[in-house]
């Protein structure tokens, strides 16, 4: 009975920043004693994390439908499985980016050798996301473990059953005497970024991101901000329209109901062309949902009714009055808003000025493709840019000339599951990337290494300085073996 | 012309609109800058000398040393690299995603800042300079003013040679600092001290806008016992050079303080004043072969260091100072109180600690009870030693037998953790730290997996299940009807 009420008084006590100073302090005195380092112990880890997976999927699965009604499709394809994979990859390759990379060294340091030595950054913060909360959590955790980090993570509160599965199975799997789960809100979060970190990874919003690097300049600690943006999707007209159409409504709808930093923002086509791609997207989507997508099981529903509330301001607004051509269905009581079009909508509308993050797609129209480069420069950089076309000179301006966090010609989202890819952002997109070996350096202090010998000194170095000294110097630094001889010899 | 505000805010659009015309992105607008820049520097190699000695006292040789020679050294070497570093990077994408091609391409960041520190005004300017310029973007340069003849000789020189449309220099105190500052960059380099660069990352977070923090912090040179006395007396020469010889111990990188084991430290204080004398003469003032202290704030600093009497009384070589010129001679310390300031803050001065230990070992310890530094550098045969230094302490660097001649090296990342610094460059890492690398994936609107779309159903989830495993044969059998689902 007594440990039931303890165990309710220590939930109630808040966690300060006294609170997380101690826990800094203990997995700093943790990281300190060497137990990351070893290759044993993160293979370890890791291994547990995808027993974790396999022993706890039924959960986790419920977890995710609690917080969004994510169908379980979605949770296993897009949480768990990207997640055990992504933990198998880095077992795999696990000892190939712990091995030191030796590099060529110039005449200039002649004789000598060089290495680029991988070393942990000490004890990390990872603070996640609600939309995939499970993924968004462990996906930095694999790097920090990877790297030989201690860490603490904070899961969004905004899924608190994801959160507090995660606390539970994390506390029972991992070794807690380095990692960490800390659950909370804008208080606990605070506190912990009062704390001097080694680094801190951060996904979330571009306004909370600022927040987080102002904490972070503080204690001078690095950074990666995975934030969001709208993401367009630019559509041409020499296209299998039916099997671009499935592609933008699973990266749209199909990826969390339009609740993803990679989900297409927005649509731009030419005016010509738009009738066209409205009705296949109506098709498409019936195929998907069926005639009342209100009720699907097979789409998640709104996160919380402040960002339903959100969602509803856009189409309150009344400069898109009039212009939804598919869908605008909400129910408020199950936080559910059916998959909704809306075409021809003026650049300076609510839904065209903020990242949307629901299910709601506006169709931009142009006169001329080429003019969809521009509406996409006039905003700001965002963290993926889609592309449908079979024009490969189209196709190459595109690359070259959209800057965002990535880029996918012919699908969406899909980059997101290459590992060999960085997937970060760009000016508001963010700061930073990981995934792969790209989580490994995020979370790694690459140390350069001159190994010197006593044999031979060139006197050059040294005072007193005189002419000839000068000369072997220039010719020492410029390189060239044939320098060095001219000047040894007077003949510079 | 008055730089307020609205001069930089004009500045910055004008320079954003240039960017955005592309001029910037050709391989042949990026050669030419570097061309152009190359030249700068070897038809004014005296100009620049001149403008060192003024603003330091550096002598020609260590100017061409540490600044001329190093910088002529990363622009030949960025030419003749900047277009393989261009080209786009292939990645390997699964054959579940088949057909499709993967790459990562380097593309400019945009409109970039640097900051330069004033130890050597000119090196810490143009060696980001190189690196913004191969990424294709456009830059502002703010030298110090602590270092007045060099920022006026970059206002002057860069536009001369350089493309003024896309490279501008911003010259300037604080307050034009925290002018800059308020303006949207796309990337902040800074060259500078940890207080400094606090200031820098707040207002950088104020826009998302990515930084590269060069900081220092205490550098230390562990000398173990060597046995070769020939070998000793070789670290012992390239402490004194690693020391006083870069801009009189005022270097990031330059030796802060010795570790020493008690039972040499007599015979290394011995051989450091005959190295001195040897290098420097009798009177290290008139041999004008060493830098002068920057500035009389900085000269007040060291000076105070000095007179803590525990401190003071530590002097086993040197100690003198001449106001006049704000220079102070090489001077010896052994053991100063650790509490005093000489050993709990940067010296950035020509004052030298020898700390001695029991056993060479324990230096590990030692620094690991102090803030991160930039370099570390070791002095030893016995590789177990080397092994604990390279495993068990951490710092942006390590240099084993040598000081400073890491920085020469082109293809090592150059830069700090904790409290030196975060990011990197030279050679291909100024490239990087320059540029975004984006992430390009192409796929072919033929051959679609069904799977992938809803309505949802056992088959689909399975089939997801074996693609995300890349079991390719088990989808084979799954898609045939051959395979058993839960």
């Amino acid at each position: 009975m007594s440990s039931s009420t303890d165990a309710d008084e220590k939930k109630k006590e808040s966690f300060n920043a006294e609170a997380a100073s101690l826990l800094v302090n203990n997995l700093r005195a943790t990281f300190a004693s060497g137990t990351t380092r070893s290759y044993e112990w993160r293979a370890s880890q890791l291994k547990a994390l995808i027993k974790l997976c396999d022993a706890h999927e039924q959960q986790i699965i419920d977890a995710l439908y609690s917080d969004l009604a994510k169908p379980p499709l979605e949770t296993v394809a897009y949480e768990i499985a990207m997640f055990k994979n992504s933990c198998k990859a880095a077992l795999k390759e696990l000892k190939r980016w712990m091995t030191s990379e030796k590099v060529k060294t110039s005449i200039a340091t002649f004789p000598s050798t060089a290495e680029i030595v991988s070393e942990p950054l000490g004890v990390v913060l990872v603070i996640s996301a609600w939309n995939y909360p499970f993924l968004l959590s462990l996906e930095p955790v694999i790097g920090a473990i990877a790297a030989g980090n201690a860490l603490v993570l904070k899961p969004s509160e905004i899924a608190p059953a994801t959160s507090s599965l995660l606390a539970k199975l994390l506390g029972e799997y991992l070794d807690n005497s380095c990692t960490r789960v800390v659950e909370g809100a804008v208080d606990e979060t605070s506190a912990l970024l009062q704390q001097k970190w080694d680094k801190i990874f951060y996904t979330g919003n571009g306004r909370v991101g600022r927040i987080v690097m102002a904490a972070a300049a503080k204690h001078l600690t690095p950074v990666v901000l995975e934030l969001g943006g709208k993401s367009p999707v630019v559509v041409d007209s020499n296209i299998d329209l039916k099997v671009a159409t499935r592609r933008i409504i699973a990266g749209k709808w199909g990826c969390n109901n339009g609740q993803a930093c990679v989900s297409p923002d927005y649509i731009i086509t030419t005016k010509d062309y738009a009738p066209k791609l409205v009705d296949s997207l109506k098709a498409e989507l019936e195929k998907f949902y069926g005639k009342n997508p209100l009720e699907s099981k097979d789409l998640s529903r709104i996160v919380n009714s402040n960002h339903f509330g959100r969602l509803t301001k856009f189409l309150d607004d009344e400069k898109v009055s009039g212009k939804i051509v598919f869908g605008g269905e909400k129910d408020e009581s199950k936080l559910r808003i059916s998959p909704t079009i809306l075409l021809d909508i003026p650049r300076n509308s609510l839904i065209m000025r903020e990242e949307i993050f629901g299910p709601l797609l506006p169709i931009i129209t142009v006169d001329k493709l080429e003019e969809s480069f521009d509406v996409i420069n006039s905003g700001t950089k965002p963290l993926a840019a889609y592309l449908f076309t079979t024009n490969n000179k189209l196709k190459e301006q595109f690359v070259m000339n959209i800057s965002a966090g990535g880029l996918v010609v012919n699908d969406t989202a899909l980059h997101l599951a290459v590992n060999t890819l960085p997937f970060g952002g760009v000016g508001e997109s963010g700061v930073g990337a990981y995934h792969g070996k790209f989580s490994f350096d995020a979370f790694s202090h690459k140390k350069a290494v001159l190994y010197r010998s006593f044999l031979g000194d060139a006197p050059v170095r040294y005072p007193p300085y005189t002419n000839i000294k000068m000369r072997l110097l220039k010719a020492l630094v410029g390189g060239g073996l044939l320098g060095i001889i001219r000047a040894l010899f007077g003949l510079s | 012309m008055e730089i307020n505000g609205e001069f930089l805010e004009e500045s910055v659009r004008e320079l954003r609109q240039y960017f955005r015309s592309g001029s910037t992105r050709s391989v042949t607008w990026r050669k030419n800058q570097l061309t152009a820049l190359l030249d700068l520097v070897h038809k004014n190699e005296d100009a620049i000398s001149e403008s060192l000695y003024q603003d330091l006292g550096k002598h020609p040789v260590e100017a061409f040393r540490d600044e001329i020679g190093a910088i002529g050294k990363s622009a030949t070497y960025s030419l003749s690299c900047v277009e393989k570093w261009m080209a786009p990077k292939k990645s390997d994408i699964p054959l579940l995603f088949f057909p499709a091609k993967g790459e990562v391409l380097a593309e400019a960041l945009g409109v970039v800042l640097i900051f330069s520190s004033w130890n050597f005004p000119i090196m810490l300017a143009l060696d980001p300079l190189i690196g913004a310029i191969a990424a294709g973007n456009v830059v502002v340069i703010k030298p110090s003013e602590q270092a007045p003849a060099c920022s006026s000789f970059l206002a002057n020189t860069i536009p001369r040679y350089l493309d003024s449309n896309a490279i501008r220099v911003i010259e300037g105190g604080a307050a034009v600092s925290q002018q800059l500052l308020l303006q949207k960059w796309d990337k902040i380099f800074f060259t500078g001290s940890p207080r400094v660069a606090r200031f820098v990352m707040s207002a950088a977070a104020k826009n998302l806008t990515p930084v590269t923090l060069e900081l220092g912090g205490k550098c230390p040179a562990i000398l173990d016992s060597l046995t070769n006395p020939s070998d000793f007396k070789l670290a012992v020469k390239r402490i004194v050079g690693g020391k006083w010889g870069p801009c009189s111990g005022q270097a990031c990188i330059g030796i802060d303080y010795v570790l020493v084991e008690e039972k040499v430290s007599s015979h290394l204080v011995e051989l450091l004043k005959k190295i001195v004398r040897r290098f420097y003469g009798d009177n290290p003032l008139e041999s004008k072969v060493i830098s002068r202290i920057v500035n009389k704030q900085n000269f007040t600093r060291l000076c105070n260091l000095l007179k803590d009497p525990l401190v003071a009384a530590s002097i086993v070589h040197g100690g003198s100072v001449e106001e006049k010129h704000l220079f102070i001679e090489p001077t010896i310390l052994l053991d100063p109180p650790l509490d005093a300031d000489v050993m709990t803050e940067e010296i950035f001065g020509p004052l030298l600690p020898i700390i001695t230990v029991n056993k060479i070992g324990e230096s590990i310890e030692f620094i690991n009870s102090r803030p991160k530094p930039l370099a570390i550098y070791a002095f030893t045969k016995d590789e177990t030693l080397k092994r604990r230094i390279l495993t068990e302490t951490s710092s942006g660097s390590v240099t084993f037998n040598d000081t400073m001649v890491q920085f020469l090296c082109d293809t090592l990342p150059f830069g700090g953790v904790g409290q030196s610094g975060f990011g990197r460059y030279h050679g291909k890492y100024s490239f990087d730290t320059f540029s975004h690398e984006k992430a390009v994936m192409h796929r072919s609107l033929c051959l679609e997996i069904e799977p992938r779309y809803p309505p949802w159903s056992k088959f689909k989830l399975e089939f997801l299940r074996l693609a995300y495993k890349l079991n390719y044969f088990g989808l084979l059998l799954h898609i045939l009807g051959l395979k058993r689902y839960k």
